[in-house]
Parts: structure tokens; sequence; C-alpha cells
């Protein structure tokens, strides 16, 4: 892998994954080229023309934004609860907790989930993404 | 309060040694695990290694600030239940990263918010306007952090004033950082992480044995917390009700909307993404800095709510104040040791948040502003760019220095970083996801959308209750109104601009690029 940057003159950070390299003396890094530079080197449009990789982004979305909204009207039910609704939210439910600290505890549980939904229907995208790719270009 | 021991005077030489001894241990510790992954032979062997769970160790690291511990334990000590909104927030905001920005942002592999904006549009004025913005951010954030810095090296120290101490420490963090390069580093992060979850732990076991670990017990205790109003009459009130701090609901949706679609336009929480291999990867380390962050704010049930419960709002007033509510419980519960220990963990929090912040924002003028505006990508002599990221690093520190001190150690440094997030939401979110889910997207309608949502974002915070007395914008955070400012300006920017073909042409790139990973900087590659 041939870095066309020499010497990077990044402040020696021990592992120097964690910015973009400063100074330059050679052409550009390659996170620094724009999509015209590197145009004609992988055939974009028709990966983007291929009907696999169409529904690829259909089912994607039809996971994505379900949960999205789904997720962003459970996080907002709770300020609209707590912040019209306060002597409902003050009702105990167990011992002295109440609905507020439960619906707000809930929230955790609700992210854990979605995030493990999540991770497990991506999963079968990426065999998708392999197939596609495996038709187009040598990996 | 029958449980407190006893509220001495302030902590004397004992506390302030042991503190030191922890912060070199830390220091050292990290010194020797960075090294073991330095040199470019040691490095490509050690990239690969990093796992899903060490940079979601990282991720955590960077992500839970002096606020998350000093700024959330002291928000739900002195008010309860308002306070816990935070830790909410926090955590479900993480979803927002995983299931939209994070994988399209590793997979079109590129290393600040500027890159993915420029490899579409015209890089001059869209890099301009995101180094702009990242300064801003990471400004707001760097304030938060001094504030806590300032009111916790204050708690240690007898006799130092609020403004010596922020200046003091402010100016040693940043030359550290700036000469030190070393702490811009995963392992800082993970140590930092490990360091806070098992003080944290410490901490509620510590709290949780006064009630004889029964949770019934530990909530009973929170429904007559007495405290002092300024009038000073005695008020009991139950922790556990909401609307204690926000008596306007909207607040409460305001202040939702920064944390949820803040995190998403964090700069420094962004560039966590590249150092991992790839968009799998990326998304493990979501998971598990989601399982570690989450785990941490549960937490802050037991020490935020515990130090009301066990010390009371007014002792903690009487002792350092909002921000210091969990390293004053840990003095009370576990004496001179677990106070210095806390503090010590609470200081590499700060200090690690610091390095990462002063990275992010003094790279991306350097090299997204300088460079790539200023001097059209060539640099005219060599180590120019590294220089004016050193000089940005100043100038961003002692910016952040003179407004901590103007603030005060009285601001609530998790309110603060809300606003920081606020920031981000308004100005970066817009401009991410247009540049990612919108074809017709151009540059106009990126340079609008960074400037309104900066601009507005900024100006409500400047004419909020919290900053003018008889307020002209009535909520504490600007969130709810400015990010549909950012939206608008980014879409009718986009609509008013002259349409840009290349930019349309290049977004079938994009979209494979994004959803595939193919053609995708490798991490290792740098």
């Amino acid at each position: 892998m041939s870095d066309p940057t020499p010497e990077d003159l990044t402040p020696e950070s021990a592992s120097p994954t964690d910015v973009a390299p400063l100074g330059r003396q050679g052409e550009k890094p390659s996170h620094e080229r724009t999509a015209e530079e590197e145009a004609g080197t992988v055939p974009w449009q028709a990966i983007a023309d291929d009907p696999a990789f169409k529904e690829l982004l259909i089912a994607k979305a039809k996971f994505v934004v379900p949960m999205t909204i789904f997720f962003v009207i459970y996080y907002f039910t709770l300020p609209v609860l707590v912040g019209w609704y306060p002597e409902m939210m003050s009702r105990e439910v167990w011992g002295s907790v109440n609905w507020a600290y439960l619906f707000a505890f809930s929230q955790f549980i609700m992210a854990w989930i979605v995030a493990f939904l999540y991770v497990a229907a991506a999963a079968g995208w990426d065999k998708r993404v392999s197939e596609i790719l495996g038709r187009f270009v040598r990996l | 309060m029958i449980f407190l021991a006893q509220s001495g005077g302030l902590p004397g030489g004992t506390a302030l040694w042991m503190f030191l001894a922890f912060v070199a241990a830390t220091l050292v510790i990290t010194y020797f695990s960075a090294k073991k992954s330095t040199g470019s032979n040691a490095y490509f062997a050690a990239g690969r290694r990093i796992t899903g769970w060490q940079n979601g160790l990282a991720v955590a690291g960077d992500y839970m600030s002096a606020a998350s511990f000093l700024g959330i334990a002291g928000m739900i000590a002195l008010n309860g239940y308002d306070g816990f909104m935070y830790s909410v927030g926090f955590l479900v905001a993480y979803l927002t990263v995983l299931l939209i920005v994070a994988e399209p942002l590793r997979n079109a592999g590129k290393y600040t918010m500027a890159d993915i904006l420029a490899y579409r549009l015209r890089p001059r004025p869209v890099r301009a306007a995101a180094s702009l913005s990242t300064l801003t951010v990471s400004i707001f954030y760097m304030i938060a952090q001094m504030v806590g810095a300032g009111t916790l090296v204050r708690q240690l120290i007898p006799g130092v004033s609020y403004e010596v101490a922020v200046v003091g420490v402010g100016i040693l963090m940043v030359v550290y950082v700036v000469f030190g390069g070393m702490l811009a580093t995963t392992w800082v992060q993970i140590i930092k992480a490990i360091l806070l979850m098992s003080g944290s732990l410490l901490l509620s076991i510590l709290v949780m044995a006064k009630f004889n670990f029964d949770i019934g017990l530990f909530f009973d205790s929170l429904k007559s917390i007495s405290s002092t109003t300024a009038t000073g009459e005695t008020v009991t009130r139950n922790f556990l009700t909401p609307g204690l701090i926000f008596k306007n609901p909207w607040d409460q949706i305001s202040l939702g909307m920064a944390l949820v679609f803040g995190t998403a336009g964090l700069p420094h929480i962004l560039i966590r993404f590249y150092t991992v291999p790839d968009a799998k990867t990326a998304r493990s380390s979501v998971v598990w800095a989601m399982a570690i962050i989450g785990l941490f704010y549960i937490m802050t049930t037991f020490f935020g709510f515990g130090a009301a419960s066990l010390l009371g709002p007014d002792h903690i007033a009487a002792h350092g104040g909002t921000n210091m509510a969990a390293p004053e419980l840990a003095r009370v519960l576990g004496g001179d040791v677990f106070f210095a220990f806390i503090s010590a963990v609470a200081f590499a929090t700060i200090l690690a948040v610091v390095a990462g912040l002063t990275i992010s924002a003094s790279t991306s003028f350097a090299h997204d502003f300088f460079s790539n505006v200023l001097l059209h990508g060539k640099e005219h002599r060599p180590g120019e760019e590294v220089r004016v990221a050193q000089i940005t690093a100043f100038v961003v520190g002692a910016l952040s220095i003179g407004i901590a001190i103007l603030l005060g150690p009285k601001i609530n440094v998790a309110f603060l970083v809300g606003l920081a997030f606020a920031v981000a939401a308004s100005a970066n979110l817009p401009v991410i996801l247009f540049s990612i889910f919108w074809k017709r997207f151009n540059t106009t309608g990126a340079v609008t959308g960074l400037v309104s949502g900066l601009i507005s974002s900024i100006l409500l915070i400047a004419v909020s209750p919290d900053f003018m007395e008889n307020a002209i914008f009535p909520l504490k955070n600007p969130a709810l109104a400015s990010i549909p400012i950012g939206f608008l300006g980014a879409f009718l920017g986009t609509l008013l601009g002259p349409r840009d073909n290349n930019a349309e042409a290049m977004y079938a790139e994009l979209q494979v690029r994004g959803n595939t990973g193919l053609g995708a900087e490798k991490a290792s590659a740098h």
C-alpha cells in the first residue's frame, strides 16, 4: 500500500487513525479526491442501475424508515407526556417508582432492542451487497 | 440526611496528592498501551486488531464527557427527574447515528465531515462553511469541559479561585494536547471509558449499600427531598416528579430534539467511524458503544438521585455546586481516597474529551480551511499546516477558557453541552442528510444550510432565558426552532441556487459507495 504523503506531519499520536494526516508534499491523499477525479475507476452507474442493487435500497428503506419513525415517536412521547401530563406521569406504579421514571427507563430497553434488530437486518444486507459486487468487480 | 456521616471543610492536601497520583498513573498506563500500537509496521497489525468492542469503548470514551458524569449527576441531584431526561436523550441519540449516518459516512470513506460534503459538491465554499461550524460546535463543547475542570480543581485545591483554576487547567490541557499529541488516540478513550465505568459502578454500589441494596427503599427516599430556595424558605419536593426545572413543556421537546439529532452531527464523534476497517465494524462499534453508554446512563439514577437523597441539594450547593455532586458524593461515602479517585476519573474524562475536540477542531481548520480553501490544496512551506493546526488549537482553547470564565462555575455543564448538540443538529445534520439522501442537493444548499443553522442556533441561544433577562426567545435550548431553520436553509438554498449537474451525476456513485462500501478508504491506509 503506497502512501502518497511520505512523511505524515500530524503531531505524533499513537494510533494514526484518528485524524487526516497534515502536511502534503505529493499528490492528494485518496480520501481527498473528488468524485470527478475518481470517475472511471469503477462502473458506478452500472451498479446503481442494477435491479438487485435497487431492490437492496428498497429493502433497506423498508426497514430503516419505519424503524426511525417508530423510535422518534417513542422517544418524543416521553417529553410530551411528562411535559403536558405531569400529574398522570407522577402516578406511582411500583412502590415509589412512577410512570415518568418507568417510561424513561423503557427508552433504554427500546434503544437496545432497535439496535439489535438493526444489526440482525444489516447482516442480511451485507450478503446481498457481496453478491452484487461480485458480479461487477473483482474483490 | 441521617446517612450523612459528617460534612467537613474543604478537602485538604491528602485528596490533592492522591488525585495527582491517580492522574499520573492513568497517563502512564495510557502511554504504555498506546506505545504498543505505535509505529507504522506495528500499526497495520494493530489496526486490524481494533475490534468492534474496542472501538465501541473508544466511541463511548469520546462521548461521555464532563457533561455526562459531572453535569447529569448535578442536574439530577439538584432538580431530580428532569436531569434524567439528559441521560435518556444522550442514549437514544445513538439510534440516529446507527440507523442513518454511521454506515454511509463510513462507506464514503472520508476523514472529516467536510470531506463527504466536498466529494460531490464544489469543495472550497463547502469546506469553508463546514470548518466554521466544526469550530463552533467544538468551542461550545469545550467550554463545558473547561467549566467542569475549573470547578473540579477549585474543590481540590483550597483557596484557588474558579478563574485561576480554569485558566491554569485549560492552558495545561491545551499545551498537553498540542505538544503531546499522544492523547489523541483510541487508547486514551478506551482507558478513560473503563475508568469512568468502574468509578460510576463503585459509586452506585456505595450508594445502594446505604439503602441495604433495597431499590424500593432507595426510590422511597427520593419522595421528600428538602432544599432551601433563593428566598430562604425550605421546600420539600418529590424528586421523581417531572417538571421541577422545565416548567414549559416545549423546553423538554426542544432539548430532546437537540440531543437526539445532535449526536449525528458532532464532528469529534463522526471521525471515530473512520478509525475502523469497514462499515460492519462501524456498526458493531455503535452497538457496543450503546451497551456501554446505556449502562452508564442507567447508573446516573443511582449516583444522581443518590446525591440528592444522601447529601441533599443544599449540601451540594455549598460544596462546589451543581457540577460537583458526583465527586462530593464520593467524598462523603468513601472518604478522601475515593474522592481523589473519582476526581481523577472526572479529570481524565475531561482531558480525553478536550483532546478529541482539539484535534477535530484544529485539523478541520488547518486541513479544510487553511490548506484547501486558502492555499487551494498546496502547501507553500513544509510543516505550515501543522503550525496552523497548533495555532488553531491554542485559539480554540483560549476562547473556551475566556467564555468559561464569563459563564462562571454555577452553570451546569450538561446544559452547556446541550447547546453544543443544538448547534450540531441545526448546522451539520441537515447538510449531512441531504448530501447522502437528496440527489438534487447542491453547493448553494450546503452553504446556506450550514450558515443558517449555525447563525440561528447561536442567535437564539444568545437571546434565551439563561443568557438574557427578559429573553426574546422563550426556550432554554434553541433546537426546536433552529433545526427546522437549518433544514429550510439547506432546502431553499438548493432550490434557489443553480442546478449542479455534476453533483447530480455523482449521486449514483455516492449511493453505490454509501450502501456497498465499494472503493471505501481502508482504515489502515494511513
